[in-house]
């Protein structure tokens, strides 16, 4: 059986504890989760030392919170993000046998973390245009300069490909290697949280 | 659980989802393929949500126009820079889904021949004349063609439309719009009527404007670039930059430009593409100006701009969206 996934970005509010249709989920998970993104990097930074882990861990909390949150929308989101994220950590350390030391003093700490006056949701969206031209300025020259020619001049995958003198396999791989970049710094860049509260 | 290191394929994946939506021909086949692939897990839809919506940011807003130092050199030169066009390709699936739904056109059978073309709200439709020029017609337009051998005449009762005429001197190629009258000297322009405004702007070639009796004003004559506005059968000409026009004709890819246009403006320009009615609630919120290109039904990526970038409220009374301070 397919699922249809609407693609529509819609702006209903969401309505704590009350189930969300499929397609509701996306809107809920970008607009409410993804600005956390920056806090939830910071915190698996600071408390799983194996950094090879961290874009697993992080797909596995968004999957977990949006399984959960399609049966019943959490009511604090960030409080939410972060105790599936302390939980996943946890089950980790106790199924790896292997424990890192750190990890667990750490996590004792986090109860105070989630309560604590954090920055407001969407760091992003404080200033999107600043945000998006620095993640742009930042990606490598390449896809840097495939998405600059896709999304400003229009050109099709073959004219880049003529533009840049390279095969179109190369532009659709500096496209996808791009986007891939851009979302890294779009959301989980966690420079606009450092020196705050 | 997945497996070590699952996500970044994952991510790849869903980032080869993206490319291939944003740069091949985009069919149902492809759609089913993509919407059982994410069904399959909710790790596959969060990465491709998450991706999409980082893609989308980097079209939405103008200002990713490239700053002056890192412009690539000679090559990037060759064409002139033209903000819309990226759109194109994302925006062709919209445009033939809005205008296969929202426009019907009959032809009367009693003579004179008279076609009657009309797009709803949020419509959008292209004809093709038997003379072989180009119509398009933008949102909540009416607008009825008398093509023959011997005359070519359309009237524009309502709406705006987006002609390029194979040029005929033996013919010219009439618009009427009330009171006036529009004739091509072998261009390409645009023609838009809204409630007791006309306004003419000419993208190639030339046109007159002019009242078939000479009643109203003397004719007069717009080059390229150029656009005439009528109110109150005053006619003023200014002068527009490519890049203006091209922002003004944003609709025929399914988008809004605006380039530091008042929240006022952006405001209108989305109530004419939607059922669903902005409303700003005062005048200090209204003069703000900002830039942007959204897609015409994008009120909810509008909204959102606005309260983020803004700091507006967003209220919703039923069909009304209204934004207060």
């Amino acid at each position: 059986m397919v699922e249809k996934f609407e693609t529509s970005r819609g702006t209903g509010l969401f309505k704590p504890g009350a189930p969300m249709a499929a397609s509701e989920v996306e809107a809920w998970f970008v607009r409410e989760v993804l600005p956390m993104e920056a806090m939830l990097m910071h915190y698996l930074h600071q408390n799983w030392r194996n950094k090879s882990d961290i874009e697993d861990l992080r797909q596995e909390v968004y999957a977990r919170v949006c399984e959960a949150a399609q049966k019943e929308v959490p009511e604090k989101t960030k409080a939410f993000v972060l105790t599936t994220a302390r939980n996943l950590l946890i089950n980790r350390v106790r199924r790896e046998q292997i424990v890192p030391i750190e990890a667990v003093a750490d996590l004792d700490e986090l109860e105070i973390a989630i309560d604590a006056p954090g920055p407001e949701r969407n760091v992003m969206a404080r200033d999107v245009l600043r945000k998006l031209q620095g993640a742009l300025d930042r990606l490598p020259p390449r896809a840097r300069e495939v998405v600059t020619l896709r999304r400003i001049e229009g050109l099709s995958r073959p004219e880049i490909a003529e533009r840049m003198g390279i095969s179109e396999k190369t532009v659709s791989e500096h496209l996808t290697n791009g986007l891939c970049a851009l979302a890294d710094m779009l959301y989980g860049d966690a420079s606009d949280l450092r020196g705050k509260p | 659980m997945s497996a070590k290191g699952a996500a970044k394929d994952v991510n790849a994946e869903a980032a080869r989802w993206l490319e291939r939506r944003e740069f091949e021909n985009w069919g149902e086949a492809d759609e089913a393929e993509l919407s059982a692939w994410l069904a399959q897990s909710w790790e596959h839809r969060v990465a491709y949500w998450r991706l999409k919506d980082a893609w989308e940011h980097t079209g939405r807003l103008s200002v990713l126009r490239p700053s002056a130092p890192q412009k690539t050199e000679a090559p990037a030169s060759r064409k002139p820079f033209r903000p819309m066009l990226f759109r194109i390709a994302a925006a062709t699936v919209v445009i033939a889904a809005l205008g296969a739904g929202a426009a019907s056109y009959y032809l009367k059978d009693d003579a004179p021949r008279e076609t009657v073309y009309t797009t709803q709200v949020g419509g959008h439709q292209t004809v093709q004349l038997a003379d072989g020029s180009k119509i398009e017609l933008n949102t909540d337009t009416v607008l009825r063609a008398r093509v023959s051998a011997h005359e070519r005449l359309v009237t524009l009762d309502r709406g705006e439309a987006y002609f390029q005429i194979s040029h005929d001197p033996k013919h010219p190629f009439v618009v009427m719009v009330g009171d006036h009258r529009v004739t091509d000297l072998g261009t390409k322009f645009l023609v838009r009527r809204d409630n007791k405004n006309l306004e003419v702007a000419v993208t190639e070639g030339r046109v007159q404007l002019d009242t078939p009796d000479g009643r109203l004003q003397a004719p007069v004559l717009l080059t390229r670039h150029e656009a005439a506005s009528v109110h109150d059968n005053k006619v003023f000409v200014t002068r527009k930059t490519a890049l203006s026009l091209t922002n003004e004709l944003g609709w025929r890819h399914g988008f809004l430009v605006f380039d530091h246009t008042t929240l006022a403006d952006a405001v209108a320009e989305f109530n004419r593409y939607n059922q669903g009615k902005l409303v700003i609630a005062d005048p200090a919120t209204a003069r703000l100006t900002m830039d942007g290109t959204f897609p015409i039904d994008g009120i909810s990526a509008f909204t959102e701009v606005a309260q983020e970038v803004f700091k507006l409220r967003i209220e919703r009374h039923g069909e009304k969206i209204v934004i207060t301070r």
